[in-house]
């Protein structure tokens, strides 16, 4: 229930969103802002991000996407909407992709988080990361972090015979087909503005037929 | 967003008591549904319990059927071979909602309480949502209604319960088990219609935590389907979805149907009046039709939804000639 009239004046804008982020920023390096009535107490927890071990001290309002961009300054994971929508934000915890936007911070103690920064070895990039170059699948590149931590999931969901609406015959439990369909229905939630879906699913499809062969 | 503390507790017992601490107090499984509506300024809870240290992620058999954990994500749900291939209806629906990304965080539990998607319940800018603030009125009536309610309606609200999960497990007779204290309450009773309190979604007491969903032994459970239309064919809410299992003779002929409609209603819709015209009868064209008719009889259009009607007469026929060639 709403406590207060707080609600009614509430505009989500970017502008706002790019200000509490900030907020949760200050709020989270000063531990003395948690003692203010105004302020949550602030809450420890300790998460690895592309193998580095991070002892965190934060406002439990920080999302795990504020906390990359903001707070350790991995801004490879883009803000599109921040209501899980677009994808842009999509990260790899524990292997598998979420929204980093509707997740808070605080819920990730112990986990094992790898954004877009974590995918090359060195100066290699990651089969994903050259397909994208090789077969245009970006224009403006926005979306494009996202696009290629969702397709890396996607391959190994594809390895673990996950299943997806557009699969038939769903309890035959039967090895995958990999068609164009699948990597459309898969990739539905990481939206391209400039609509390089072509290249998008040309460059996925030829990293995992690369590596059934 | 409205500051919160965060509490992590290991147990059920924990999380029951700490739950008890008032109404500003909420559950979060996967959050997907939750922080979104903190977001928008819908929700203003100061306190979070998270569940996810809670032994609540089990699937396992269960007299007979199977009992998944309220915290196994609707991802591990929809690929468990035993959901797939005893059940494989829930796992369609759970598939044919949201994105990957959604689904490998959302929670069973927490599926079961996604509130709804009408723009006017989601945005605070409108002043009139009897959902969010009772008594201020319902500007989806008069407004823009083409994602809205047919059936089961009120002159407070027509919003519609949005999950696809949930309409599987209604055709699946689900049944779903809290505590605080235990309790059992069958899907049929599990969400509400609004009548003169669109404020309350459920028949859950504050305070009570989901722990599991129980799925009965159905033997002909493969023989089910599906369908679900929308304005894209991905990542989008259903207009109208049918879930649908059939007991079958040899013959063609239907023993029982289990029909529920998603995307008419404030809860899913079990379809019983179309069931029972269906039952005993090998379904031609017109039996089909006369059933689906029945059941939409007392269904009732507002401005730009009234095309839900024959939408979902449609997609009942469609469901049940699916579901004839399943399994």
């Amino acid at each position: 229930m709403n406590t207060s009239n707080d609600a009614r004046g509430f505009r989500p804008n970017r502008r706002e969103f790019v200000e509490t982020a900030v907020a949760g920023a200050v709020a989270g390096a000063l531990p003395s802002d948690a003692q203010s009535p105004a302020a949550p107490a602030s809450t420890e927890c300790t998460l690895r991000v592309n193998g580095e071990t991070h002892r965190l001290d934060l406002d439990p309002r920080v999302s795990l996407l504020d906390l990359l961009r903001e707070h350790l300054q991995l801004t490879g994971t883009k803000k599109g909407c921040d209501h899980g929508q677009c994808g842009a934000c999509t990260v790899l915890v524990n292997g598998r992709r979420i929204n980093s936007c509707l997740t808070f911070a605080v819920m990730h103690d112990g986990d094992e988080i790898t954004t877009i920064e974590g995918l090359a070895r060195g100066a290699e990039l990651h089969p994903l990361q050259a397909a994208f170059i090789e077969h245009d699948g970006l224009q403006c590149g926005y979306c494009t972090p996202g696009q290629i931590c969702s397709a890396v999931a996607l391959l190994s969901e594809l390895k673990a015979g996950a299943p997806s609406f557009v699969t038939p015959n769903i309890a035959d439990l039967k090895p995958l087909e990999l068609t164009e369909d699948e990597i459309r229905e898969r990739m539905s939630g990481n939206i391209c503005r400039c609509g390089a879906y072509v290249g998008i699913v040309a460059a996925i499809r030829s990293v995992a037929e690369g590596q059934k062969a | 967003m409205t500051p919160f503390t965060y509490s992590c507790p290991k147990t059920i017992e924990e999380a029951i008591v700490a739950a008890e601490s008032g109404p500003d107090v909420r559950f979060i499984g996967g959050g997907t549904n939750l922080i979104d509506l903190m977001k928008m300024g819908v929700e203003h809870p100061r306190r979070i319990i998270d569940l996810n240290k809670l032994p609540l992620k089990m699937i396992e058999e269960h007299n007979g059927g199977l009992r998944i954990g309220a915290l196994v994500s609707n991802t591990d749900a929809a690929n468990h071979p035993l959901v797939r291939s005893r059940y494989p209806v829930l796992s369609q629906a759970i598939l044919a909602g949201a994105t990957q990304q959604l689904r490998n965080k959302a929670t069973m539990g927490g599926n079961l309480l996604q509130r709804t998607r009408c723009y006017y319940f989601y945005d605070p800018s409108f002043e009139e949502c009897n959902k969010r603030r009772p008594g201020s009125g319902c500007a989806a009536i008069k407004g823009y209604n083409r994602i809205h309610a047919i059936l089961g309606a009120s002159d407070q609200c027509i919003a519609v319960q949005p999950s696809d999960m949930c309409v599987a497990l209604l055709a699946l007779d689900a049944v779903v088990q809290v505590d605080g204290p235990p309790r059992s309450i069958p899907m049929r009773d599990f969400h509400r219609l609004p009548g003169s309190t669109p404020q309350i979604d459920t028949n859950l007491q504050p305070g009570q935590l989901i722990t599991a969903i129980d799925l009965p032994p159905i033997p002909y459970g493969r023989r089910s389907v599906y369908i679900k239309v929308r304005d894209r064919n991905s990542f989008a809410f259903a207009l109208v979805s049918v879930a649908t299992v059939l007991d079958t003779r040899p013959d063609g002929v239907i023993r029982k149907a289990h029909i529920a409609l998603g995307g008419v209603a404030m809860k899913p819709w079990r379809a019983t009046k179309a069931e029972q015209l269906l039952a005993g009868k090998k379904p031609d064209e017109n039996t089909l039709r006369a059933a689906a008719g029945a059941e939409l009889q007392p269904a009732k259009g507002y401005r730009d939804n009234a095309f839900k009607i024959e939408l979902a007469k449609r997609c009942i026929i469609r469901s049940v000639q699916s579901a004839l060639r399943a399994g």
